[in-house]
Formats: structure tokens, sequence, C-alpha cells
């Protein structure tokens, strides 16, 4: 009896233990995007600060952004902007949402390797993701029919590959729609004749897809988001030269204050900033 | 006096373990009630911002054309929300209906050679093991059909998507399967010894004794385990998440993406805000499931009761 009793105890201080030490907790949620970025931050800042305890799950900027408003998160990562929409409601919950850019993204285009095209202009990414151009030939690439991987509509690359690429025109209906961006990249390339799009950093180490250059115009030349060496071209993403690229954005309800805050400013901060082109992204001080 | 107080006790203990019962009896109903009211409360909400017509589809100015289009889509997600439910109901029975046909077809064949003629031992390992097929996880199933059946389904068929209406519906019909033989193999079984002694003494071989007189006999069960399946096919939802291919496609074309109504909730619900006209949106899809399947499990209930009085006879 006396054991079993010593026993029990033995687990609830098990099971207490860890939070009973790190007794600042800060949940951030949100954008797949931001994913690996906001792991890999946490990781680091954890190892620093063995006092904050940090939680980071995906699900979409608008699962984050809609658990921000409902307050079940401190901190919301997205891909993209807050909406009008958003901010409303989160006023009327009681919110400020404050924004906070932390790093620049290159939303990628990508093609299955054996694909023989190499550059797309933003029409030709119009016509095809709105579905009026459905054949790899009207591109100049073999005779195909282009099949469309497209992200869950909750992602913040959804909506901003909606509103920069497609001009908020609706996606062609039989856009496959695909869990994360890492599913993109699963899906191209195992589809000779798919197309994607997504966070550039997921496809640096896929060998089975490619990256294409994108041209403003028909005539413009067209640009890569990656280098010849294969590292992400921070110029062309900083100087507006690739046009899909993005800011990365972290929000609170309100002003931050306390470990938040600290956090937040450590993520803005040099040490921060190299994590940031570590995992494959573009930093701010670039 | 000891005596009286214990009987007493006794008595009292009985009344709270029987009214116990009694709420566990309840509860489903209860429960069901519940979710109803839950869920059309919310569901109704969506009525506020929206015309009933836009769950067909809506006519909206397509800057590309130039000119107002009428579109049935669903992307709630958008410049103007388009909230059609037709892709989404399309999806859904282009996934349910083959599945169905493919369990019943397998299922019904599974059931009478269950009941008639396997020999007891072959029963005896056939039917455990039909059990352990209903108790794979949906995930499982889903993940097979996507990394393992949809590349041997192109390879074969060479369809244009890889991940289509028809690989879904194979993986819920391997759902369905052990619903529809457990249910069928019970309505044969049913059928009273008497009818085949009667059916054998006129002559009648043993497959003519099923055909003309088993089978009909127990038509109704049968039914009944079809229409049930047919409910569990339309609610699946993990395997069509996953190999369906999720394109909210307006299509009869079984080789086509679709997105089924219960992927769409599964997929969009976690990231709406509360309260807001795609949260409702969803809500109404539910609605719309739930009452389908209600309706469809209520006519397999009906149509059990009714061969359960003819077989009294």
């Amino acid at each position: 009896m006396k054991l079993k009793i010593i026993a029990v105890l033995a687990l609830v201080v098990m099971i207490a233990s860890p939070s009973a030490f790190a007794e600042r907790n800060i949940t951030v949620k949100g954008s797949d995007t931001l994913v690996v970025l906001g792991q890999r931050w946490a990781e680091e800042y954890m190892k620093q600060n063995p006092e904050v305890s940090i939680q980071v799950t995906g699900g979409g900027s608008g699962t984050g952004i809609a658990a921000l408003i409902n307050g079940t998160t401190d901190v919301a990562n997205a891909s993209r902007g807050i909406k009008g929409k958003e901010i409303t409601k989160a006023k009327k919950n009681g919110y400020y949402p404050e924004e906070f850019k932390v790093a620049m993204d290159s939303l990628a285009v990508v093609l299955h390797k054996d694909n023989p095209i190499d550059s797309l202009s933003m029409k030709e990414l119009m016509g095809i993701y709105t579905g009026r151009i459905n054949n790899w030939k009207e591109v100049g690439g073999e005779d195909k029919p282009i099949l469309r991987y497209c992200r869950e509509a909750n992602s913040g690359t959804y909506v901003f590959f909606n509103e920069t690429v497609l001009k908020k025109q609706d996606y062609a209906a039989d856009c496959q729609t695909v869990p994360g961006t890492s599913a993109v990249a699963n899906a191209v390339s195992k589809d000779t004749a798919g197309i994607g799009y997504g966070g550039v950093a997921y496809f640096l180490t896929q060998s089975n897809t490619k990256v294409v250059a994108v041209s403003k115009t028909q005539e413009t030349e067209a640009v890569s988001p990656v280098k010849s060496n294969g590292k992400v071209d921070y110029e062309a993403a900083t100087s507006g030269k690739y046009p899909i690229a993005r800011y990365l954005f972290m929000y609170t309800a309100l002003k931050p204050k306390g470990e938040i805050n600290e956090y937040l400013q450590w993520i803005l901060s040099p040490d921060g900033q190299k994590i940031v082109e570590m995992v494959g992204y573009v930093p701010l001080t670039s | 006096m000891k005596d009286l107080v214990k009987k007493k006790h006794l008595f009292n203990s009985e009344w709270f373990i029987e009214k116990t019962l009694l709420f566990a009896g309840v509860s489903s109903v209860l429960i069901i009630a519940l979710i109803f009211v839950f869920l059309f409360k919310e569901a109704i909400l969506f009525f506020q911002t929206r015309p009933p017509f836009d769950l067909i589809g809506i006519t909206v100015f397509d800057s590309w054309e130039e000119k107002n289009i009428f579109k049935m889509m669903w992307q709630a997600v958008n410049e103007t929300p388009k909230y059609s439910l037709i892709p989404l109901v399309c999806g859904s029975f282009l996934v349910a209906f083959p599945a169905t046909v493919m369990a019943s077809v397998f299922g019904i064949g599974a059931a009478i050679y269950l009941s008639e003629i396997a020999p007891n031992k072959v029963r005896e390992t056939l039917k455990p093991s039909l059990e352990l097929l209903a108790s794979i996880p949906s995930v499982v199933v889903g993940f097979f059909m996507l990394a393992v059946i949809a590349t041997i389904v192109q390879n074969i068929t060479g369809s244009k998507f890889r991940l289509n209406a028809f690989v879904g519906a194979l993986g819920v019909a391997l759902v369905t399967f052990p619903i529809i033989v457990s249910i069928s193999e019970d309505a044969l079984r049913a059928v009273p010894k008497e009818l085949r002694d009667a059916s054998y003494a006129l002559g009648a071989s043993k497959w003519q004794t099923i055909w003309n007189t088993v089978l009909p006999a127990g038509v109704s069960g049968i039914s009944a385990a079809v229409i049930l399946g047919f409910g569990r096919a339309l609610g699946e939802t993990m395997i069509v998440v996953m190999a369906t291919g999720n394109a909210a496609l307006v299509t009869g074309d079984i080789f086509s993406s679709v997105r089924t109504m219960t992927a769409t909730i599964a997929a969009e619900l976690g990231a709406v805000a509360q309260g807001s006209e795609h949260y409702y949106a969803l809500f109404l899809v539910g609605a719309v499931l739930f009452t389908i399947t209600f309706i469809l499990n209520l006519c397999s209930e009906i149509v059990i009761n009714r061969m359960r009085q003819n077989l009294r006879m």
C-alpha cells in the first residue's frame, strides 16, 4: 500500500515537474510556412532561456489568427497580413492585434523535374491557376493537361497567391487542395504534369521538383527565387525583382508584454534573424 | 426491524440503478436531439447574411471574361466567398454511391456464402477476420489508398488525377463492406429454417432454395444493410480527405478529383473564426449531411422492422 502511494506520488511529480520549472509559457500557432522556422526559434530561445517554454503548432495562417481572435493562443504566425474583417472581429472580443514583420519569403512555383518548362510569366501563372490555360503546350511545354495543386483555404499562402498572382479571381475548381507545403512538394514530385506553389525553403532539398523562374510580364526577364548555387536569392526577394515575395508576420492579441515581448525582440535581433537564414528564408537585415 | 431497514436500503439502491439504466437508455435520444438542435441553430445563422439561393450558386462579375457569370463553386476564402453546396454534394455521392455498390456486391455475396454455404469451420475463421477488417482505423485505409492504390489505379486507368473519387470509393468500400456483410448475414440467418425445409421438400436444389426462397425472405434486411452502408459511406471522413484529391468540382466523372462534404468540414472548420459566415456555412454543410444520413438510417430502421413483422408470420 505504502509502495503504491509512493509510486503515485512519483508519477504526479514526474508529470507536474516540467511545467513547474518552466512556468512561463508561450503558445504560438498558425502558418504552416512558419512552422519550421518558428520551431527553430523556439528551440534556440528555450536553450538560452530555460525558464521559458514555447509551443509552436501549425494549421495555417487563418487558423492562427482565428485562435488569436478566440483567445486560445498568445502569438499567431501568419504568412499574410491580417484582414480588416479579422481586426474587426478581434476588437469585438477586446483584442487589438499588434503586427510584427519577422522575415521575408519568396513563394516558389514548382513543377516536376521532368517538365521542360523553366520559366513562367505572372500572366501565364494567372491563366493556369484560374483555369484558362489547361494544357502545358499553351505555355510552351509538352501536350499534357495541367494538374493544379493548391493549398487549403486556411493557409496564408493560399490567400497571398490569390491576391498577388490571381488578382483575387477564383481559383480553378479543379485545383486539388493539399494540406501543407510539404504535401504540395510531395504531390508535384509524383506528378509529371503537376504545378504547385509554396514557401521556397521547402523545395530546396527536394530532388523531384524544380523551382521555376517567374517574370513580371511576358517581355521582362524571368527571375528565379533560388541562386544557381541552390541557395535562396535574398536580393531578388528584398528588391522586388522576384514578383511573388512576401513578408511573414507574427501577431499578438494586445501590445506584447513580459516574456512574449522579449521573445519577439529576440526574433528581430541579429541572433533571431541568423536562424531565418539557416532555415532558408530571407532575413530582414539583408 | 433490522431486516426492514435492509430491505428499504435495497429498494433505494434498486431505484437508483433503475434510473441510471433509464438514463443510459434515453441518453442516445437526448444526444441526438441536442446535436440536432445545436447544429441547426448554428446553421440557420448562415441565412442572416446570405440568401438560400447562394447554396446553389452565385452570379459574380468575372474580370477576365468581363461579364457576369453564374458560378457553382465552393470557395469560402475569397474576395466574394462562394458557398455552393452542389460540388460538395456531388463529391459526396460520387464517392459514396460507387463505394456502396462495390461493398454491396461483395458484401451480399459474402453474407450468402457465410450464412448458407460455408461449413461451420470456414465460417468460424471468416467471421472474425471480417470483424478485423472493420477494426482497421480509417486513417490507415486512407494512407494505404493514398500511397499505394492511387498509383496502381492511375497506371491501370491512365486517369488524369492520381487521387480521385474512385480511389476514395475503393477505400470507403473497404470500411462499409464489413457493415453490409454483418447486417445482411443476420438478416439471412433470421429466415426461418421451415422455409428452407419446405423448399427442399419440393425438390429444389441448394441454389434454387437460396435464390427463390432465402433471398426474397431476407431482402428487406439486406436492403437495410445497404442503406446503412450508404449512410456510413457518406459520413466517412478521413479516407476521403486523404484519397480523393480535394478539388471541389461539379462533375459526374468517377475518375475526377472531388471534395466531399465531410472533407470540407474537416479541412476548414479548424481554421475559421467562430461566428463568421464561413463558420455557419460549415455548420450548414454538417446539417445537410446529418439530415441525409438521418433519413437513410430511419429508412433502414423502418425496413428492418417491416422484415421482422413479415418473418414472424
